[in-house]
């Protein structure tokens, strides 16, 4: 009977990542790297040019770069948060994660199992495993809005306190986190917290791709995930 | 009962100041004040008509730099400011009088014009064991600033101590020094901060001459700062700033980069962190300001700066977890652990994924 019901949900591939979404990853994953390296440069700047100033502009195009990627992150976060309403229902996930269901609880547990090499095998889904749900939600999500905040707030510093940029966030960014030095401060550490969640998630990206009993890394760039085996996948 | 006060203008013919030189002195505030000289008359005519503005000028913890500064004020003379434009009725560091007879001049002055007065202060009061950690004239000077500050018209609390807590409130703060606006009981009056340790001279006295002759407050920023000299960074208007653009900075201060004039923020420089108008106004009469001097800006306008870490690192120190590092120091350390536990991960994962190969087959 079960054996039934197992082969009529039987799937050998499901089109899970749009092409939106997958263009909005890799564009992000690139404009967060250059973010990462430009504002590395602006807390430490490369050793001093010599000459005339007027020679060079070269910490200039490390912040003009910082903000051109900064402002394509701001833009494709907006597109994506939008893309999660009106897209399928796996681009939710990161956004609102399940939290109130027991059995995502459950699949948490599993998946932490299954990382502590407990469990003999992953469960198998069609979107993200909860584990990742929950490093995504905190991490990325959580991590980029906190950096969208700062980064806009020492942005308004810049375009004055008339603009948009310093009446909507620095107005009330700065006080809150110890002035204009201190968002400085918590926008670097911001920086590590998406170091630490991009290793993390690179690592486990090419673990499950081979690991897993799903495609992964081909996902994202073809939006087509193929399961390895015929049996039901799991929805938690 | 209020007696007739003399006006600024009737003050300054009776000091034997010609109505010419009167007119120049209104078209110099106007220009100090960044006004169009067709202000200069609206200057001169409340000048003429309007009675002279009563000002207690209260010390609390503090090192009187910011009156150091204020008397070498040039645009206005910080003479014209006090002779004439103000009626600075009680100052306990610049007055002649002392003794229960100078303080007597403040129930005076609170009496007579309640409301009606400007209370300016100086130092901010410490909390801790009820105010003991600063008595002024033999009270805790806490104690008086709330019972004068109910009376005042506004309040302006000079330098970083009134404004934000300066040194006194730095880590730990043994004595609670705590800023004007933070004092309970201060009540709901205006208060104007002028921040810098000390603030600039022209900044003090433009402010207050903003005041009398406009009669209202200036425009203030959303933390309480006049917007014409608070709105800015140094680093907005800095003339080393090409060189900042460029990637030109000084590494050390006795280097080839230094001689050049190069950008300070490898030594610390917090110009770009900091609100004030030293690169535009500058100090000592337009002389010249730190960085002009070779020297970082050291943020002494800002909040809690004495808690921002070294004065010639660019990043931040963060003290807690019993560490003293900065934000890359944390984050490649965080990054390195979790780099190295993923390389383990893979490690067992290979062993794993070989040892089941071997179970299935
Ligand atoms: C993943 C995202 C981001 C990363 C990793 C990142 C990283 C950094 C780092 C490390 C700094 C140097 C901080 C310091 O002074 O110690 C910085 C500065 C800055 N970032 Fe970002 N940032 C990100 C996103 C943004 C966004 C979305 C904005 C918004 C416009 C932004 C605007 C700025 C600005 C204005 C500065 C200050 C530049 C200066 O002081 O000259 N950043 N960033
Ligand atoms: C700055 C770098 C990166 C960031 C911030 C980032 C962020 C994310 C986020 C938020 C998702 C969830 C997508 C969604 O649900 O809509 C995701 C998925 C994914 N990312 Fe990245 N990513 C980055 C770099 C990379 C790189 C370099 C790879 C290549 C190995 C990669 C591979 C993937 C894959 C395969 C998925 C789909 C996971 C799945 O199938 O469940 N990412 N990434
Ligand atoms: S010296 Fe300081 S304020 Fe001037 S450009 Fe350099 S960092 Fe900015
Ligand atoms: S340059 Fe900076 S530290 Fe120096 S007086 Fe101005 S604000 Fe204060």
């Amino acid at each position: 009977m079960t054996d039934a019901s197992t082969t009529t949900r039987k799937q050998e591939a499901v089109y899970v990542y749009q092409a939106p979404v997958r263009l909005w990853h890799w564009v992000q994953a690139f404009a967060i790297l250059a973010l990462g390296v430009t504002g590395y440069l602006i807390g430490s700047p490369p050793p001093s040019l010599g000459g005339q100033a007027s020679d060079w502009f070269l910490f200039g195009w490390i912040r003009y770069i910082h903000f051109v990627s900064a402002w394509i992150v701001i833009v494709g976060f907006l597109f994506r948060i939008y893309w999660a309403v009106i897209g399928n229902e796996q681009v939710r996930e990161i956004f609102v994660p399940s939290f109130w269901r027991p059995s995502f609880w459950g699949g948490v547990w599993h998946e932490i199992l299954w990382y502590l090499m407990l469990a003999k095998e992953p469960r198998k889904y069609v979107g993200h495993n909860p584990l990742a749900v929950l490093a995504m939600h905190f991490l990325y999500v959580w991590g980029i809005i906190f950096m969208i905040v700062t980064g806009l707030a020492l942005y308004g510093e810049g375009t004055g306190m008339d603009s948009w940029q310093y009446r909507w966030f620095s107005s009330w960014v700065l006080p809150l986190l110890g002035q204009s030095q201190g968002v400085h401060t918590w926008h670097h550490l911001g920086m590590w917290v998406l170091v630490v969640f991009v290793i993390v998630h690179v690592y486990v990206a090419v673990r499950e791709d081979i690991m897993s009993r799903q495609s992964i890394i081909s996902s994202m760039i073809s939006g087509w995930r193929m399961f390895k085996d015929d049996r039901p996948v799991d929805r938690d | 009962m209020v007696q007739k006060i003399e006006t600024f203008y009737e003050v300054m013919r009776r000091q034997g100041i010609t109505r010419r030189s009167f007119l120049k002195y209104c078209s110099l505030a106007a220009g100090a004040l960044g006004l169009s000289p067709a202000f200069a008359p609206k200057i001169a005519h409340a000048m003429e008509t309007k009675p002279r503005i009563p000002v207690l000028w209260l010390h609390g913890l503090e090192c009187t730099c910011c009156s150091e500064s204020f008397i070498r004020s040039a645009h206005p003379l910080a003479k014209d400011v006090i002779l004439s434009m103000i009626s600075l009725d009680f100052d306990n560091v610049i007055m002649a009088a002392a003794g229960e007879q100078a303080l007597s001049i403040i129930d005076e002055t609170v009496e007579k014009y309640d409301g009606n007065f400007l209370l300016a202060v100086e130092g901010n009061a410490p909390l801790g064991e009820e105010g003991m950690y600063c008595i002024s004239g033999g009270k805790p000077f806490v104690e008086e600033l709330t019972r004068v500050s109910q009376h005042a018209k506004a309040i302006i609390s000079w330098g970083s101590c009134a404004s934000w807590g300066c040194v006194q409130a730095a880590r730990p703060n043994p004595t609670t020094a705590t800023p004007t606006h933070k004092v309970p009981g201060i009540g709901d009056k205006p208060i104007i901060k002028v921040p810098g340790c000390p603030p600039i001279a022209e900044v003090m006295t433009a402010v207050i001459t903003y005041m009398v002759t406009f009669d209202k407050l200036p425009e203030l920023d959303n933390q309480g700062r006049p917007k014409m000299f608070y709105s800015q960074r140094i680093h907005d208007k800095c003339y080393r700033r090409g060189h900042f653009d460029a990637g030109q900075f000084v590494e050390k201060f006795d280097d080839e980069g230094a001689r050049k004039g190069y950008c300070l923020y490898k030594v610390g420089c917090k110009g770009p962190t900091t609100y004030n108008a030293c690169s535009t106004i500058k100090w000592n009469g337009g002389l010249s300001f730190p960085i002009e001097a070779g020297h970082p800006c050291i943020g002494c306008s800002e909040e809690d700066f004495w808690d921002k870490g070294d004065f010639y690192d660019r990043l931040t120190k963060v003290s807690g977890f019993g560490i003293d590092a900065n934000a890359d120091q944390i984050g490649a350390a965080a990054a390195g652990v979790v780099a190295g536990a993923a390389a383990i991960h893979a490690g067992a994962s290979a062993i794993k994924r070989i040892a089941s190969k071997k179970e299935d087959a």
